[in-house]
């Protein structure tokens, strides 16, 4: 976020925020790993299904609730459709709309939230009221009205779920930012900024942006997780994608039962989905420590 | 007076040039309630201050905590706005009559040093980007290359190593040297004007003499002016030319600083010389210790601001009825107290004016 402004190596080292970042976030093992696991993650749910060519539609119903096995290494579901491909194009559904819904959320709730703070006063008290009017509609409502003014678009087309999802999520955030900026906004070094003759834009944007950014960080990791879960909570509804890991959690559980149990419909996009969460909370752990320069070694 | 100096860098402060001229500055807080934010009164941290600053000159500001003189410096840089009433010529130019690019222009001439030298630098920032920022602010440097050099320029002149520290983030400093990266910055713009925020009060004392003589010799070699504010005259007696006392909003004492320490007219002004520990521990006890607390300047008492706690105290004191006179009791030493009229030659050249509260509703 940060732009490297200061790289003039002629005295000592000159290093970057950015790339001193990102040489702090390298000697992290924890959120070393946890960057590798997402990446594998994404990589296998995005890639794999195109290069295997794999369907997780065809049924077959010769083959219904096969345990794993070296052909279908995750099993079959007791339509006979290949577990495998189904975890991973329900994961392409999942990650897309957690990371994209939480991009929208990052960016207009640290817009909003930093315009309030800043400003304050009348500007604020408008800003945030309305934000508390949001709150106070019930989520699920605000949802499934974004979702019929979206009705007439194609069914599992994930747009307007990453709107509404986005639209419930981006208040807490527009909340937390407000709340760092309008403390901030009274620190001696952003008087100094405007001693100095800094506009509003630079002063929000080398001055107050750079200091929340840890806490941004650690918002965002914990709003992909919560997406995702919300998502499946839309899908178990009838009214989120087509295709998800929380959908298949969500039917997973319906066949669990002491007599004929099929753990690996549930065992495998549960592991899936718990692998992602961790991982983004532990990188976004790293990624906050790496922003900060006080954890200096 | 010698006015005879030539122009800056001087040695000593110019009194034929005043850089900055305050008139009866007032800066009142409103405070609201309610949920149509009600004004409800006023927080008046600055109720009627005046006082001049000539060029290359130190000017004290002293007083307990609350008083106002952090407010009166911030009002003056125009952090606060807006001003409730009077005015601040910085060079014949009223300050709070100017808008965008004047003001940014009268950026360049004041500046400001504060005291928490932990907060007052951005943490995410690098020395050489703090420093340098109102370099590139105000397009003072063509390119990094050149900003580089001013920022070491800078650093070296304010005691800090232009090429190992320049890289460096606020937080791997100590106090002293952090507030060497804020004088720094303060004076990257050459300023005419620094308002000094009691620039030391969170220094170690072995490290306090240290940024005084920095911000001497830089006062000599650009011929800064300075707003030193302090909360006890011990400080403020090395390095200023003259003092100016205030008590609740208001200036109690103003003289040149030899005059007001040997010399103080203001009982609170004595109350404060007496609070000045001595080092030799058979020096009687401070006879007259100042009792009692700083009144809450919402709602400060009538009559001269400081006689609840004043043991010379009379009835005309103590109501709006009749004003708290000024005198003149020397040359340039102005004392706002009934006591004056005891000082031999005294004038009479003013008065502090009760009863312009428009909220003396309680």
């Amino acid at each position: 976020m940060t732009s490297s402004a200061t790289v003039v190596p002629t005295a000592e080292k000159g290093t970057s925020l950015g790339a001193d970042a990102w040489r702090r976030l390298k000697r992290n093992r924890v959120a070393l790993a946890g960057g590798i696991a997402l990446v594998l993650i994404v990589t296998a749910c995005f890639v794999l299904p195109v290069l295997l060519g794999m369907d997780p539609e065809t049924t077959d119903p010769t083959r219904k609730n096969l345990p794993p096995s070296l052909q279908h290494f995750f099993g079959t579901d007791t339509l006979g459709r290949d577990y495998l491909a189904r975890v991973l194009v329900g994961g392409q559904t999942s990650l897309l709309v957690g990371l994209a819904a939480t991009a929208a959320v990052v960016i207009v709730g640290v817009l909003y939230g930093a315009v309030a703070g800043y400003y304050g006063g009348r500007v604020d008290e408008i800003l945030m009221r309305f934000v508390d009017f949001l709150y106070g509609i019930p989520y699920m409502f605000l949802v499934i009205l974004v979702m019929l003014m979206f009705s007439d678009t194609e069914r599992g087309n994930p747009i307007p779920v990453f709107f509404a999802l986005g639209l419930v999520q981006w208040l807490a955030m527009a909340r937390i930012v407000r709340g760092q900026v309008l403390t901030l906004r009274e620190r001696e070094f952003v008087l100094a900024a405007r001693v100095t003759g800094a506009g509003d834009m630079r002063i929000i944007v080398r001055h107050i942006l750079p200091n929340v950014l840890g806490i941004v960080v650690i918002y965002a990791t914990l709003t992909v997780p919560a997406v995702i879960i919300l998502e499946s909570f839309l899908s178990f509804l009838g009214l989120g994608v087509k295709l998800s890991w929380g959908q298949l959690v969500a039917e997973g559980v319906s066949v669990v039962n002491p007599i004929d149990s099929y753990w690996w419909l549930l065992f495998w996009p549960s592991v899936l989905l718990a692998l992602t969460l961790f991982s983004l909370n532990f990188l976004g752990d790293g990624l906050r420590d790496a922003l900060d320069p006080r954890t200096r070694r | 007076m010698s006015a005879t100096e030539t122009a800056r860098p001087t040695k000593g402060p110019d009194t034929s040039r005043v850089v900055l001229s305050v008139r009866d500055l007032k800066k009142w807080f409103p405070i609201r309630k309610g949920l149509f934010s009600r004004v409800v009164g006023h927080v008046k941290a600055v109720d009627g201050v005046s006082f001049d600053i000539h060029a290359g000159e130190t000017l004290g500001l002293v007083g307990e905590s609350g008083c106002g003189k952090t407010t009166v410096g911030r009002t003056i840089l125009r952090l606060n706005d807006p001003v409730t009433a009077g005015i601040a010529e910085f060079h014949g130019q009223d300050v709070f009559e100017l808008q965008g690019g004047d003001l940014r222009a009268l950026r360049r001439r004041m500046q400001i040093i504060f005291q928490d030298p932990y907060s007052s630098l951005n943490p995410r920032m690098t020395v050489e980007s703090i420093v340098g920022e109102a370099l590139t602010v105000h397009g003072m440097v063509a390119n990094k290359k050149e900003r580089r050099e001013r920022v070491q320029d800078l650093l070296e002149k304010c005691g800090l190593d232009p090429i190992r520290h320049i890289t460096r983030y606020p937080h791997e400093f100590s106090g002293g040297q952090r507030q060497r990266i804020g004088i720094a910055r303060a004076i990257a713009l050459e300023p005419e004007l620094i308002v000094c925020d009691e620039p030391v009060s969170a220094l170690d004392v072995s490290i306090q003499a240290q940024v005084i003589n920095l911000l001497q010799r830089l006062q000599e070699e650009m011929g800064i002016a300075y707003l030193f504010i302090a909360h006890g005259l011990a400080v403020v007696e090395h390095i200023s030319h003259r003092v100016a006392v205030m008590y609740l909003g208001r200036i109690a004492e103003i003289a040149d600083t030899e005059t007001l320490y040997a010399n103080p007219v203001h009982p609170y002004t004595q109350a404060l010389l007496s609070a000045i520990p001595s080092p030799d521990p058979d020096a009687p006890l401070n006879p007259h210790p100042l009792e009692g607390e700083v009144p809450t300047p919402i709602n400060p008492p009538a009559g001269c601001r400081f006689h609840p706690r004043c043991r010379f105290a009379e009835d005309r004191c103590k109501s709006n009825t009749t004003p708290i006179p000024i005198y003149e009791v020397g040359p340039g030493h102005r004392v706002a107290c009934i006591l004056g009229e005891n000082v031999d030659g005294a004038k009479r050249v003013g008065e502090l004016v009760h009863g312009d509260d428009e909220t003396s509703a309680s």
